[in-house]
């Protein structure tokens, strides 16, 4: 059976892409920073027939904890099939432009800790000549707009790192896959107006499921953000800079 | 479902507005009730059709993201599952393992939640009783914070007061069900055409062995058709040899817009009936289909509510006995023909004396008839009074999951058990239809 390790695991476009996983029975180490949350995910996906299910708790800002998160997960199951990073949080644009840390700290959730883990997982697949990694990033990474962009930054840098880490994997058949949600209706989205365009995460989970198991590059979900995305790429600078965004 | 969710029941009348509405996400980390104002009421996906999903100017806590599975017991077919989680997610899961919901209601789109605070019945009530008839136990959280497990074994008050206790005894944290055993999804099922209520009649009662009954009448026809209509029996079976066997897989359309209010009128209905009743050629025909067609064809459209344009719709069920006398129940479908009224969406079926744990539940043996009327202002609620008067006179009752307008009075004639029930439920908790059954 598929074994995979999922960061982030109680996030809920992760946790709807594991269902996926669970009914084809496969084996999970799940990753996150709630004890009690992760067990809930945990009898979850073994209801719906997932082999087996261990959890871990971690804070990925601790980096220092990174290889052993890793060792971990390859010393449970035996080997790491796939590694599906869901983790990040949309964090706070305001404070962020008010304080360095926060800025900073951003940085590290939503990008640093992702390229730290990726760095030493990208060599245990390296080694192995197969697999296949998942991470989801954002559609805000496109394009720097005035209302998201610390986050839209630390979305671009990984999704430029994952372009890299594809390129250089490529060549011993581990697939990477740069997962673009628009917006989803889920806790993290939850004070954000209502909007028709707000995708139901059930959706998004099944076209990630769908994309990993065909090892594709790229995934905009749902797919009418690849559209709404490439004309916003081509609105003239002098144009966007003007725009309320 | 996606975009903004919709907190107004299915039939959109009556108009209430909540002052907020709490989500309840993690199990392990619920919300301490105490802290919030009342009253509050627990909310699913609002397919209840009158005011007992509603708390004007009160709280609703949307159950809807509480909706994880906890253990399934491929086995025993035990199931343990938040109160969320719907019973087309639970069929999902266990349908491939051969197994199905124990009862089910017209819809798939129900927690199990809501399942059991309106204690559903399905087609096949006359062999195994109501949803909460199959519960073996659950948690429900009240609101100074005691957690109480709840069993015919433990907690029992708690436990026959909260089946078909319409949300108010406090919220339902998870529960634990006996699913039923199927040899395949697919049923093998029987449609025959009566000529008349005796003719519905005695099909039922020859059909007592078969699991799943239903039946159609024609609400406007009148003459020497009054009474027709369409009697559905069936069961999970092995398709008899050479049947087909293929399946399609439904996804569901949604209807984008309110209609015109004038879609739904006699002309139409008397067209979609005349058609209905004559889609069979012969007086019986047997066919083997997929569980979903046979369970819940009106899911094919997400959001049909919308056909009854903006005002919306009412929807009547009663229940009444018909051992004695089949007479009131005539006299009912003659008063519903006369007055050109009905939809075409109509549930006519005999209850067993399957007995259900809950106080409040509504099915008991006779016969029961749902079905809607565009809403009309006067006109409707008028016909409607008219109507009570024949069931309540007769013994009968009406369903509070469907209901928007009943009189305090006929409630707590036909709920005998209204106050022993008052007690166990939750202080801070309390709902529309609650208030305007029990405070007028």
């Amino acid at each position: 059976m598929l074994k995979i390790m999922v960061i982030g695991a109680t996030s809920a476009i992760a946790h709807e892409t594991a269902k996926f996983f669970a009914a084809d029975g496969a084996d999970f180490f799940l990753v996150g920073r709630s004890p009690e949350k992760l067990s809930v995910i945990k009898d979850d996906l073994l209801a719906r027939g997932a082999t087996s299910a261990e959890t871990h708790e971690i804070d990925m800002n601790n980096f220092d904890h990174h290889q052993a998160l890793l060792d971990s997960a390859i010393d449970r199951m035996g080997q790491v099939d796939v590694l599906y990073i869901a983790h990040g949080s949309l964090g706070d644009q305001a404070l962020a432009e008010a304080d360095v840390d926060v800025m900073l700290q951003e940085m590290n959730t939503n990008f640093l800790s992702t390229a730290a883990f990726l760095t030493l997982a990208a060599n245990y697949f390296e080694e192995r000549r197969r697999g296949a990694i998942a991470v989801i990033s954002s559609v805000a990474g496109d394009r720097g707009r005035g209302s998201l962009y610390v986050y839209g930054t630390a979305m671009a840098a990984k999704t430029t790192f994952l372009q890299g880490l594809r390129n250089r994997l490529a060549k011993v058949g581990v697939s990477v896959l740069t997962i673009k949600p628009g917006r989803v209706r889920t806790p993290m989205t939850a004070h954000l107006k209502p909007s028709p365009l707000l995708a139901d995460p059930e959706k998004v989970g099944e076209q990630i499921y769908k994309a990993m198991k065909s090892g594709r590059d790229i995934l905009y979900t749902p797919s009418y953000w690849a559209l709404i995305m490439m004309i916003i790429r081509n609105i003239p600078e002098r144009i966007f800079k003007r725009l309320s965004m | 479902m996606s975009g903004t969710k919709r907190y107004t029941s299915w039939g959109r009348y009556p108009e209430a507005t909540p002052r907020d509405v709490k989500e309840i996400a993690w199990r392990t980390d619920l919300p301490e009730l105490c802290k919030i104002d009342p009253p509050l009421l627990p909310f699913g996906y609002g397919r209840s059709y009158g005011d007992s999903c509603l708390n004007d100017g009160g709280v609703l806590l949307d159950m809807t993201p509480l909706n994880q599975f906890i253990a399934f017991d491929r086995e025993t077919g035990v199931l343990r599952c938040e109160a969320g989680v719907s019973i087309e997610h639970i069929l999902e899961v266990v349908v491939p393992h051969g197994w199905f919901v124990p009862v089910s209601p017209g819809t798939k789109y129900v927690t199990v939640g809501g399942a059991i605070a309106n204690d559903v019945h399905g087609k096949n009530h006359h062999s195994a009783g109501t949803f909460g008839c199959h519960i073996i136990q659950f948690e429900l959280l009240r609101s100074n914070g005691d957690r109480l497990t709840c069993s015919p074994e433990e907690n029992t008050d708690y436990y026959e007061a909260t089946i078909g206790g319409l949300g108010l005894t406090g919220v339902i944290i998870w529960v634990e069900m006996q699913l039923k055993s199927i040899p395949t999804p697919l049923i093998d099922m029987e449609s025959i055409r009566f000529e008349n209520v005796d003719e519905f009649f005695a099909l039922s009662e020859e059909s007592e062995e078969i699991p799943y009954t239903v039946g159609w009448v024609d609400c406007l026809a009148s003459g020497k058709n009054f009474g027709r209509g369409l009697f559905t029996r069936g069961d999970f079976d092995d398709p008899p040899f050479g049947m087909k066997r293929k399946l399609k897989k439904v996804t569901p359309l949604p209807v984008p817009f309110d209609f015109p209010s004038f879609t739904v009128n006699s002309l139409t209905t008397r067209i979609f009936n005349e058609l209905y009743y004559r889609k069979q050629f012969k007086k019986r025909i047997r066919a083997v289909t997929h569980y979903n067609p046979f369970f819940y064809p009106l899911d094919v459209a997400t959001d049909w509510y919308r056909l009854y344009g903006k005002k919306g719709f009412l929807q009547y069920q009663f229940v009444m006995p018909y051992k004695e006398t089949r007479e009131p129940i005539k006299e009912v479908l003659r008063r519903i023909v006369k007055s050109g009224e009905a939809s075409p969406l109509i549930v006519f079926k005999t209850f067993g004396d399957v007995e259900s744990p809950g106080m409040l539940s509504f099915p008991r043996p006779g016969v029961t008839l749902a079905l809607d009327f565009r809403f009309k202002g006067k006109k409707t609620l008028d016909l409607l009074d008219e109507l009570d008067q024949i069931v309540f006179d007769n013994g009968g009752a009406l369903y509070p999951a469907k209901d928007a307008r009943m009189s305090g009075e006929h409630f707590r004639m036909s709920y005998p058990n209204w106050e022993a029930f008052a007690q166990y439920i939750d202080p801070k908790f309390s709902s529309s239809f609650w208030r305007r059954v029990t405070e007028s």
